[in-house]
């Protein structure tokens, strides 16, 4: 479970996270969604690492991240996988490589044990027979399903996804999407989605947490979202708007 | 942002690319790609600069020296002066500065848009992500391998400038091979050569670190990549030249 507690961030004088107070649970598919702009990405660069909060705390069971020593902070990040919006493959190293590229850095894996694991990442997410492929030369969902391989190459406990069907047409999202879900039921992990993709909160989102000009405006379950609609105008414009 | 900021950013990066490589077999294999890129995919441009400027420096010197210089007629001028001015300015300045310069505006644009690219893509990030200490792990191979392999480029750079000396003194006959190279060999300072060796080295750091610091703080898309080549590379150029003034002083 990750717990964000009274979470700010300003980039100079722009408050961007204001005072978030949210939970992510294990095992489910945690949905962060809101409008372009509306801190979304910074709020998960910031659970992530990639950005330091100004104030507040992110809480991997209940420890607390951004307080950790780097070792252990760089510990802690070995558990964490992420698909980056642009994928972010290393376009120096084929698609086989790249999912093997954890492994060789954090496993004293042989190299057959690597391979076996490799296929086994990508056949997880039906990919096969692109092994020897470089990024450059696959589709824009295939390079989605190698990022996915890539973040589960190792047993990780908690994976991020940075908008995972940008660019993507509705057919390959629906894809990714079932791909998330199968993986976060499968190995029980802490999926956080970042996306404004309704589709993807009708089809796999558990928990959902609406992000509205960079406050946490509302945090319940899907099946809470239509009552909640009723009272929140921002999320019931956001809802209806992406339909 | 002000000079001295600048400065605190750099030693602060300088700290994390000298923290212990996470896995030595893949830090292995990422410095000898290193050094074949810039070592060995250097070697033609350096071979073909170094004989061009020794002919070139040669046959001007030679020229100023007998016939503008009025001092004697060209005929009764002792020409070993030439090869024992090509011998120590290549020695002193042309092999190390020059050649750095070039390769300056060769390697250091190369990794600063290397670098600036994985940083707009988000492979910085994901290196970061996976717990990788992510400026130790795309700047030490590099500046390593710059530190390992452009002094080797230099000391190849101030042979072949006293060949192509000698070539352009044997092809334009303004002087005989023996006359040159008595010169070459009477001007010769041991001393001159350890110089050398330390412009080398702190030239060849001053590439790869300064383009490795520019290229992993770019931010924005394809044309901030580009514009930290290009920033990179006239950063360095200046600090080349003035660390050059800074051991001339100090060391001669």
């Amino acid at each position: 479970m990750i717990q964000l507690i009274d979470l700010n961030k300003y980039f100079e004088d722009k408050h961007v996270l204001r005072n978030i107070n949210a939970n992510f649970y294990s095992g489910v598919a945690n949905l962060v969604i809101g409008a372009s702009g509306g801190g979304k990405s910074v709020l998960v660069k910031t659970m992530v690492g990639l950005e330091t909060p100004t104030s507040g705390q992110v809480l991997f069971e209940e420890k607390d991240y951004h307080n950790l020593e780097y070792e252990k902070q760089q510990e802690l990040r070995r558990e964490i996988g992420m698909l980056f919006q642009g994928t972010a493959l290393f376009d120096s190293l084929t698609v086989e490589q790249n999912v093997e590229f954890p492994l060789l850095m954090f496993s004293n894996m042989s190299k057959e044990e690597r391979m076996d694991r490799v296929n086994l990442c990508l056949s997880k997410v039906n990919l096969v027979n692109a092994n020897h492929k470089a990024p450059s030369e696959i589709s824009g969902g295939m390079k989605k399903r190698v990022g996915i391989a890539r973040a589960i190459a190792l047993p990780i406990k908690y994976l991020f996804c940075d908008e995972p069907n940008s660019g993507l047409d509705p057919l390959t999202s629906r894809v990714i999407d079932n791909l998330l879900h199968d993986i976060t039921k499968e190995f029980g992990i802490t999926t956080i989605i970042n996306s404004h993709d309704m589709k993807t909160v009708k089809d796999i989102g558990e928990h959902i947490v609406f992000m509205h000009q960079g406050q946490k405006w509302w945090e319940g379950s899907k099946e809470e979202l239509a009552e909640a609609q009723k009272s929140n105008p921002e999320l019931d414009a956001f809802v209806k708007a992406s339909f | 942002m002000n000079l001295f900021s600048e400065i605190g950013r750099y030693i602060i990066f300088m700290k994390y690319v000298f923290k212990r490589p996470e896995r030595g077999r893949v830090f292995w294999s990422m410095l000898t790609r290193e050094m074949n890129l810039i070592g060995i995919e250097s070697l033609v441009v350096v071979i073909l600069i170094a004989l061009i400027t020794g002919a070139v420096t040669t046959v001007q010197t030679a020229s100023q020296l007998a016939s503008d210089s009025g001092i004697l007629p060209p005929s009764l001028f002792p020409m070993e002066i030439v090869g024992s001015v090509v011998g120590s300015s290549s020695i002193l300045e042309i092999a190390p500065t020059i050649t750095c310069l070039v390769l300056a505006g060769k390697i250091g644009a190369n990794i600063a848009s290397e670098i600036g690219n994985m940083r707009v893509s988000e492979q910085i990030d994901a290196y970061e992500v996976m717990g990788i200490n992510s400026i130790g792990f795309v700047s030490l191979p590099k500046i390593l391998a710059g530190v390992i392999m452009i002094p080797c480029l230099i000391l190849v750079s101030v042979f072949l400038l006293m060949v192509g000396g000698l070539i352009a003194a044997k092809l334009t006959g303004i002087m005989t091979m023996d006359q040159y190279v008595t010169g070459l060999r009477s001007s010769f300072v041991p001393h001159y050569v350890k110089v050398l060796m330390v412009k080398g080295y702190i030239f060849s750091f001053i590439i790869t670190s300064m383009s490795a610091f520019q290229g992993y703080y770019t931010k924005g898309g394809a044309l901030e990549v580009g514009e930290a080549g290009t920033k990179a590379v006239t950063r360095i150029c200046v600090t080349i030249l003035a660390f050059d003034l800074i051991i001339a002083k100090l060391l001669l």
